[in-house]
């Protein structure tokens, strides 16, 4: 093949073309090549485990293996259009609306807030600082059988508001048929405000103090300070904890196993997932749900990552 | 600072304790729950301190948990040395030894922080099942050493970048290669990253509860979060005995924590991409 171009183009195209290719080849050659070879394990596993598994999850979400025994004939998307139609479904997409709403609101809201109050020059700062975030040192199963304990009816925080005499309430929190969802994500958020909170104090710091004061001799006051400089200059923190709190929400599990209410009050798509394969083992209704969990997370996280990559290419 | 001046800053102070007694709150129901003995469990005296330091709740929680406890030690810290180590070499190429195409592999790469797993969880249980790792601890660390390449990359790179080409340079002039520059010249001034990146992968495998679920539910073998789920969900277990075990679940972690504050928040803010 070479030979037939190289007579089509004549002798003197031969020695450039060979050199061409030499130069292609020459960064991996000595200590380049170790390199990449010292990559290559990573390379491979990063290929097969997580973006050759997405694609098989995708495959068995076209097949009819909805058994205990392995199944791969195609059905098309029979297993998207049954889940589509499914009322359990139903729930989970109403679910995560109300969870990321209740979440991603209090983790970001609360954690800008508290970021604020210790960006005042406080006393003990450290302190405030470790119990806030104390919190996302534990796993969400404690998270989950704490707040369990404290969201039982009879006692719990129903008690401590009967006795602080704020409100005599039999309020079932996270077994609440309508708001249990919320009642989760305020364990949820308990345990994640405490990371947003960082982000934004880091941010905070990252603002220099001309940037104030130049701003507070131009008249401007403290809200007007933050309402018009201040949270524009940290839209990326508040991009990037939407991001974060946006994940979490789509594949919330351990506080929802616990936490469970009544029927579907409280499924999530992560949970039902996981009861669909391991429970039922309905494989192919499970890799459906589970790669609809893998498009709504690259909906999310694509735009971030693209603008991780250009910060790359500075 | 003048007492008007100081007055002004108290509601500041103020609603920094009330968030406080909110973050706290869970960990103090669980400790005075933990140390109360059986027939102290009384839903009307839930918030009241206990009489007295009673172990026995501790003492039953850890029997249900110890050989889970085990089994989560003997998974976390191989897996988290295993994975730093190699996340420091794979950072250690992302900076210094660039090749073309490396940073899309990287950002490739980094798509494994934000994957539920969820998405893949059918054919990595098939793929163990296969090379017979299904149900053992070592297939455990090694799921979880790859799941931590990302992550583990992600904050090497970000600490070697930091460190002046120039140096590397020199040395390659000096004729260091690839191992010697990274042994004579990264390695020992890595031990900061190290912490952070082991501090990370502690917790994070630690607390893991769906991986170990999946693929260790043996109950003798499994996990210390899959175990303390277990006994929340069975109604037969008390209150006591319940926070105990979640307490002696917790307790590793929040050591760390405590004692190693500052790499803790130093990964949570790598841990965020910030550039």
């Amino acid at each position: 093949m070479e030979k037939l171009i190289f007579q089509g183009r004549g002798g003197a195209a031969a020695p450039s073309l060979s050199l061409a290719r030499r130069r292609r080849v020459a960064w991996l050659k000595g200590d380049r090549l170790v390199a990449v070879l010292m990559l290559l394990p990573s390379i491979v596993a990063v290929s097969v485990f997580i973006y050759g598994f997405i694609v098989w999850t995708g495959y068995v979400s076209t097949v009819k293996w909805n058994t205990v025994v392995e199944d791969y004939s195609p059905v098309g998307l029979k297993n998207w259009i049954d889940l589509l139609k499914m009322e359990r479904f139903h729930w989970d997409m109403r679910n995560l609306l109300f969870y990321a709403a209740g979440f991603m609101s209090q983790c970001i809201v609360v954690g800008f807030f508290i970021a604020f109050l210790l960006d005042q020059r406080i006393k003990g700062e450290a302190i405030f600082r470790t119990i806030v975030v104390f919190p996302f040192a534990v796993s969400g199963v404690v998270t989950g059988v704490a707040w369990r304990w404290l969201m039982q009816p009879t006692t719990g925080i129903n008690l401590l508001l009967r006795n602080l005499g704020i409100a005599d309430t039999m309020f079932a929190w996270n077994a609440d048929t309508k708001l249990g969802i919320f009642a989760i994500s305020i364990a949820a958020a308990w345990q994640f405000t405490g990371y947003v909170m960082s982000l934004y104090l880091a941010g905070l710091r990252g603002i220099s103090e001309e940037v104030r004061e130049a701003a507070l001799v131009d008249g401007a006051g403290t809200w007007a300070l933050y309402r018009h400089i201040i949270i524009p200059l940290l839209m990326p923190v508040t991009f990037t904890a939407i991001v974060l709190t946006g994940m979490g929400s789509i594949r919330t599990f351990d506080l929802v196993v616990i936490l469970q209410g009544p029927a579907f009050s409280t499924d999530t798509l992560a949970f039902h997932m996981y009861q669909a394969t391991f429970g039922l083992y309905r494989f192919s209704l499970g890799a459906t749900i589970g790669f609809f969990m893998i498009l709504l997370s690259a909906l999310l996280v694509g735009p971030y990552l693209r603008s991780m990559g250009g910060a790359l290419e500075q | 600072m003048t007492l008007q001046r100081r007055l002004s800053r108290a509601p500041i102070y103020l609603a920094l304790v009330a968030f406080s007694v909110f973050y706290l709150l869970p960990f103090y129901v669980m400790i005075i729950t933990g140390l109360k003995p059986y027939q102290d469990l009384n839903v009307t005296r839930m918030w009241e301190l206990p009489n007295g330091i009673h172990l026995e709740g501790l003492a039953e929680g850890w029997r249900w948990v110890a050989p889970n406890f085990r089994n989560s030690a003997m998974i976390t810290i191989p897996a988290a040395l295993l994975s730093s180590v190699l996340g420091s070499m794979n950072g250690y190429i992302f900076a210094k030894w660039r090749f073309p195409k490396s940073d899309l592999i990287f950002v490739l790469f980094l798509v494994g922080m934000f994957l539920p797993y969820q998405g893949i969880l059918i054919p990595l249980v098939r793929t163990l099942q296969v090379v017979h790792l299904y149900g053992s601890p070592i297939g455990l660390i090694l799921v979880h050493c790859i799941f931590g390449i990302p992550i583990t990359a992600l904050l090497f790179r970000g600490y070697y970048i930091g460190i002046p080409n120039e140096l590397v340079d020199a040395s390659k002039i000096d004729g260091c290669g690839f191992f010697s520059i990274y042994r004579r010249i990264l390695l020992p001034i890595s031990m900061p990253a190290f912490g952070v990146v082991l501090l990370w992968q502690f917790t994070s495998i630690w607390n893991d509860y769906l991986i170990g679920l999946v693929v260790l539910s043996n109950p003798r073998l499994a996990p210390i979060n899959v175990a303390v789920q277990n006994i929340a969900g069975s109604w037969s277990v008390e209150w006591n005995v319940q926070m105990s075990a979640a307490l002696i679940a917790a307790a590793p972690t929040i050591i760390v924590y405590l004692a190693l504050g500052k790499l803790f928040m130093r990964g949570l803010l790598a841990g965020a991409l910030k550039g």
